[in-house]
């Protein structure tokens, strides 16, 4: 399809969804580079090399601090310069549930008013206390201008984090948040595709049911759900039920994902 | 900037506008098992850091760690004078303190430099608690059970007015070292035998009387070589020598039971002499299978199994387990049990990939009364979560998904629980151009230890394992591993690999280096150790404590000295800490020295097989159990929702949850399935790539009580019940195979143990049927572990664990497309049940619950069930069924509920048309009896014709139909015998250990 396009996916420092998130962007067409953290900040203006910033899942320093914490500083530290250069150039960058509460905590979303690098909202312990591994149902927001969730209305994916709730500062940044497009996709129950905010298809009490946000451009994205997780029709839970009723698809939901941002970056940056 | 060292203290708590979900989980669980209210807990992190920083560097630091949305930092002590108690638990010093080692990350980046060797910070964490009604002691008991584990932590306990006079404590727990190193002789001569055995004991050898004489005529002998002499050391062992030959020569290490010659006297009176269980049985099994067929590629010679998959890739799967350790620690000790089996694949061949992991537990009802509970003993239900959270951790963070996970409940694992962790791996069959489940050392190759520090954590490990758990278990055996080291390790591990720096990979467990060296040097014969050169956590380690510890995280490789630049590169950017330790040699001796002095000059071989055989008897009598006489007159629909709340029974869900289970994106039928996702499934199937059609299945066996009848029949039983969950899942024989975990009573007669010959005989008896049915179903064991000494005698109370097998099986799927599970589909579609069902209520569910065992045991036709398996796998390769579900614990009944309750759907069930024997039975003995080799099947009435075509040789029936009307119907003899209401079996089946 569209090789010219390069995603960075970090890895290292306890980040372990580098394989298959790896594997979502190659299956989307794009050229896929792994790199360890360190060999990043070694070498950092490597960065803009890439059109495309994968901040993958995991446990990076094993969320000791809280989640995304030690990571969102380091890569500050080390790293920040070019960040700030990658994001203002208009590229993509897409957190996932590790990645995305340290996109948080470096302030890459939701960026209200443009504000970049300051933390205006956090993903914290979900109300039940414990980490949670389900499948939830997503509703992308058609408003939003989000890249990554054009063209997908409802989406099932698993989520598996024990730090999940979305909450802001105030009632004002929620206004924002919702006024501005930044919500990108919420919790919604599955058989009346309604916003939830109750266990168990909201999974960790988000504020508004939001589950994922993106900055004003809608190029930098995060999410608490896997979509690398849903690469084939296999992961559903339900699809032996999808092929009895011949109705499982071809590939992979979460594929979907993937394939908005390399088919955007294939069009607008390469 | 300041120079000298200052302490800071920094408080990071939740904002007071949201939830501290940590104190609103604990308040909840200190009402639910102490039965008290505390009105709020609020919780805080505090770091008491020691560094040349000023109070506006803290100040940074502080906001460094500090998430500005959701919490607030102090430096100093906050103003917050709103609590009745404060309760602050730290580490004690030395403990693995992994919040510490984070904080030691983020400082460099806050502030721009490094934490230097000099600076320290600890972590420790503050309860705010606030109650008018808890005294003091139920604020100490609170702090010593739920909040703190005594054994690892620091616990203060001040009340409001304690804090007014005193502040809270400051956390500072350094290691203080004023001890002197030394290198001790251990004078064996002369002892009587009484000495020697009270010398083994009171320094934890675990050596038996032959085993301490062997040791001292070893000596005695070496004594005159001239080589040692020169070496300056004489006939009496030094202190490193011998603990060196007690790891090696542990039960833990040398399985020596399995090893032991057994006579063993059968009811009849007739003996037969067995020359070592293992290797007349399991080995046995296993190479004769290996005669006929071509998959098995290392077995019983590595650190894993290991079999053929496909053209690139090899499998490889080992289950340990970690009982002693989760008694004392529950938390640590299963931590250290699932990423401690995590490095088992990873130093399999030349290292594996870590796939997939595995978790089971043995224990005691977390309902158990606490006066019920011996002194000296955790409470089951404490034990129940330490264990599920250590595993979560361990495994949540190293990215590695649970396949299955199990829970059995018996008291008699009140003493001890079982603790079994397991981890699949992939082996590339081609690694930097040579076989990937090869390696080799050579003479002159370094020794070369990579990941975590030494400390004195884990001495004696090994040896404590192969000893019951008594009043004087040591605490130092106890210890928290710490997964992103390993993980980082792991990563470092597969980079170095594939680039072919090293030439040997073996793991650090039980016995530490002492072992991992001494096991790599018998490739080469020999090595030398120097263990001035290892890395330590602190300083005041004796070379002994160096050389045992098992402290976590740690692999041993060797390295060709051409390559060592280039592999201490990588490993510095990876962050990786690596060590030369030695190199190994082809002298025939384990030398070790401490700065260049010799400190142990052994021949390895003594090490490895210089220890006496043990002669044992076993002599089996069957046991006569009772039958519980209301069983016969139970009520039928109200047994079957009692059934379904026993704790073997019902759901899980709630723990099982909060494991990880698609990370990696390889998982197709999860561990839990149905149309609410809420039913435990029989098995499980994995991809090994996101996206390929090949998969593999895994499944598992365990029935304790059925060795309360006949280990035979259990043995049977649950091999049987590990192929058939396989093959209800869509697998086939033909290309399992099989992993044996004994977990077992103290076999060996002695004045403890007045009843060990009939606990050997159980043992026997258990391996003969693992031979036997093994080898009829093709399933060769290509790993294993033996755990023989759980007991308990703490609280004067002798508890043993009922003799336990788990088998676990791992097949290969050729296409997981064909992939079935329990839950029922359709309305309409029909019931069938396959397999024969025989009055086998012996050991049940359903006994136990009127309080009895009975004597029908399940036993396994094997040539009957093998047929059954290929049709069955011919249906499901047909896709002739709509769910297929194999009934175990809890029999029919149960398993009619679990298809019912997966699809929310109802069933008409019609019981005398279930396939028996021939005798006729009562509608009773049809649901609960737990009859292997069955199946429950649903299948669309498009389909009847072929699939009873396909069934044409076994016995079978249609049974029933799928309905939409909500219960689950029985009739018998034209009568309606029961009606249960699926939203019944659904409260039932969830209300015992909702969020629990």
């Amino acid at each position: 399809m569209t090789s010219a396009v390069k995603v960075l996916v970090m890895t290292g420092y306890g980040l372990n969804c580098e394989r298959e998130t790896t594997r979502a962007f190659e299956l989307a067409g794009a050229e896929v580079t792994c790199v360890h953290l360190n060999d990043l900040f070694d070498r950092s203006s490597m960065l803009l090399d890439f059109h495309v910033l994968a901040f993958v899942g995991g446990f990076s320093f094993g969320d000791h601090l809280g989640a995304g914490t030690v990571l969102a500083n380091r890569l500050r530290h080390r790293v920040g310069a070019e960040l700030n250069e990658f994001i203002a150039s208009g590229r993509l960058a897409i957190g996932i549930c590790n990645g995305f509460q340290t996109m948080t905590r470096l302030g890459l979303v939701p960026a209200l008013d443009g504000t970049y690098f300051k933390q205006q909202a956090a993903l914290t312990h979900n109300d039940q206390g414990v980490f949670r591994n389900a499948w939830v149902t997503l509703k992308c927001n058609p408003e939003s201008p989000c890249v990554f969730t054009r063209g997908i209305d409802v989406l099932p994916l698993p989520i598996r984090h024990g730090e999940g709730k979305f909450v802001v500062k105030d009632s004002d940044a929620l206004e924002q948040l919702e006024s501005h497009g930044h919500v990108a996709m919420r919790y919604v129950h599955p058989e009346t595709s309604q916003t939830t905010l109750d266990l168990p298809h909201n999974p960790n009490g988000s504020v508004n049911g939001i589950a994922a946000i993106c900055d004003t451009s809608g190029r930098v994205f995060g999410m608490m759900p896997h979509p690398e997780a849903y690469l084939s029709p296999f992961n559903h839970p339900h699809w032996i039920r999808q092929k009895i009723n011949g109705v499982l698809p071809e590939v992979g939901l979460g594929r979907q994902i993937f394939e908005n941002a390399v088919r955007f970056a294939a069009a607008e940056l390469v | 900037m300041a120079t000298e060292l200052a302490h800071h203290r920094l408080e990071v708590s939740t904002h007071s506008h949201h939830v501290d979900a940590r104190g609103v989980a604990l308040a909840r669980q200190i009402c639910s098992e102490i039965g008290v209210t505390a009105q709020s807990i609020r919780t805080r992190d505090v770091f008491s850091v020691f560094a040349a920083i000023d109070q506006n560097q803290a100040q940074t630091f502080a906001e460094a760690v500090t998430n500005s949305i959701t919490q607030n930092s102090v430096v100093g002590e906050s103003d917050d004078f709103d609590f009745d108690w404060l309760v602050v638990v730290g580490f004690h010093a030395g403990v693995t303190d992994n919040v510490a080692r984070t904080a030691v990350d983020a400082f460099a980046d806050a502030l721009d430099r490094p934490l230097a060797e000099t600076e320290k910070i600890y972590s420790s964490i503050e309860y705010l608690i606030k109650s008018a009604e808890l005294s003091r002691p139920q604020v100490e008991e609170i702090a010593s059970t739920i909040l703190a584990n005594p054994l690892i932590n620091n616990v203060t306990v001040l009340s409001r007015p304690d804090w007014r006079l005193s502040g809270t404590p400051i956390n500072q727990p350094e290691v203080k070292s004023d001890e002197a190193i030394t290198v001790d002789r251990v004078d064996l001569d002369g002892l009587d035998d009484k000495a020697l055995i009270s010398l083994s004991k009171d320094r934890l050898w675990a050596l038996s009387l032959e085993e301490m004489k062997a040791v001292r005529e070893f000596f005695q002998q070496s004594g005159t070589d001239a080589k040692r002499q020169e070496l300056g050391l004489d006939g009496q062992p030094t202190d490193v020598e011998i603990e060196m030959v007690a790891q090696a020569w542990s039960e833990h290490c040398k399985h020596k039971i399995f090893d032991a010659i057994i006579d063993y006297t059968d009811d009849a009176g007739d003996v037969r002499t067995i020359d070592s269980c293992y290797r007349s049985f399991i080995k046995k099994s296993t190479r004769e299978i290996g005669e006929e067929v071509d998959w098995l590629v290392s077995v019983f010679e590595d650190n894993a199994g290991v079999i053929r998959y496909n053209d690139t890739i090899n499998l490889v799967y080992k289950v340990e387990t970690h009982n002693s350790p989760s008694a004392l620690d529950p938390y640590g000790g299963s931590m250290t049990g699932i990423v401690g089996v995590n490095r088992d694949p990873m130093g399999t061949g030349i290292g594996a990939d870590l796939l997939i992991n595995v978790w089971g537990f043995c224990l005691a009802s977390p309902f158990t009364e606490p006066e019920d509970v011996p002194q000296g003993l955790m409470h089951p239900r404490r034990i129940r979560d330490g264990v599920h959270k250590g595993c979560i951790d361990g495994g949540n963070q190293s990215g590695i998904p649970y396949g299955i996970g199990w829970e059995y409940f018996d008291e008699r694992y009140l003493g001890k629980p079982l603790v079994f962790c397991g981890t699949v791996g992939t082996l590339p069959r081609t690694v930097a151009g040579a076989p990937g489940h090869e390696k080799s050392i050579e003479p002159g190759d370094l020794i070369v230890v990579g990941g975590g520090r030494i400390g004195k954590d884990g001495i004696h490990g090994a040896t404590f394992s192969s000893e019951d758990l008594s009043a004087e278990s040591p605490v130092q055996a106890v210890q928290i591993g710490d997964p992103i080291t390993q993980k980082k390790l792991a990563d470092f591990v597969m980079e170095a690999r594939d680039l072919g720096m090293y030439r040997f990979i073996t793991d650090n467990g039980a016995g530490g280096l002492s072992c991992s060296a001494g096991e790599m040097a018998t490739n080469c014969n020999g090595c030398h150790v120097e263990l001035a050169e290892a890395p330590l956590k602190y300083a005041g380690l004796q070379p002994w404590e160096i050389l045992l510890s098992e402290a976590q995280e740690r692999m041993t490789f060797a390295v060709p000295p051409e390559n060592i630049e280039a592999f201490k590169a990588l490993a510095a950017t990876r962050d990786v800490e690596v060590n030369v330790v030695g190199e190994f040699t082809d002298t025939g001796k384990y030398h070790v020295t401490y700065n260049g002095d010799t400190v142990a000059y052994v021949d390895l071989d003594f090490v490895h097989d210089g220890y006496p055989r043990m002669h044992l008897q076993a002599r089996w009598k069957p046991p006569t159990n009772e039958t519980p006489p209301a069983a016969a007159a139970a009520d039928l629909g109200d047994s079957l929702l009692a059934l379904l709340a026993r704790l073997n029974i019902a759901s899980g869900e709630y723990k099982a949850r909060q494991y990880d289970h698609e990370v990696k994106g390889l998982s197709v039928v999860k561990p839990y399935v149905g149309v609410c996702n809420d039913v435990l499934s029989d098995a499980v199937v994995l991809m090994l790539e996101p996206t390929s059609r090949e998969g593999i299945i895994l499944a598992a066996g365990v029935l304790p009580r059925y060795s309360d009848i006949d280990t035979y029949h259990m043995t049977a039983s649950v091999i049987d019940l590990a192929v058939r969950r396989s093959i209800a899942v869509g697998g086939q024989l033909g290309h399992m195979a099989g992993l044996d975990n004994f977990c077992w009573p103290d076999p060996v007669q002695s004045e403890k143990t007045p009843d060990g010959e009939y606990k050997l005989a159980q043992l026997v008896r258990s391996n003969q049927a693992l031979y036997d049915y093994t080898k009829a179903y093709k399933v060769p064991c290509i790993s294993g572990k033996d755990s023989m000494k759980n007991d308990s005698t703490r609280g004067g109370c002798k508890i043993s664990i009922p003799p336990t097998l788990l088998f676990s099986t791992i097949a290969r799927m050729p296409d997981v497309s064909k992939a079935l599970t329990l839950d029922v589909k359709r309305v309409g579609d029909l019931v069938y049940v396959l397999g024969v069902t025989r009055d086998e209520l012996g050991g049940s569910e359903f006994y136990a619950m009127y309080g009895g065992v009975g004597n029908d045991v399940p036993q396994v036709d094997a040539a009957a069930a093998g047929k059954l398996y290929d049709c069955v796998a011919r249906a499901t390769a047909a896709e002739q069924c709509h769910s297929l579900h194999s009934p175990a614990v809890g029999g029919l009944a149960a398993g009619f509920a679990r298809i019912a309750m997966g699809g929310r759907l109802g069933l008409d069930i019609n019981l005398e048309q279930i396939p028996t024997d021939g005798e006729p039975l009562e509608a009773y003995q049809i649901l609960f009896s737990e009859s292997n080799s069955r199946f429950i099947a649903t299948v669309p009435p498009a389909d009847q014709a072929q699939f009873e075509a396909t069934m044409d040789d076994v016995p079978w029936a249609c049974v029933g139909a799928v309905k939409y009307e909500p219960t689950v119907t029985f009739y018998y003899k034209d009568a309606l015998e029961a009606e249960v209401g699926l939203t019944d079996l659904v409260e039932a089946y969830h209300s015992t250990l909702e969020d629990i």
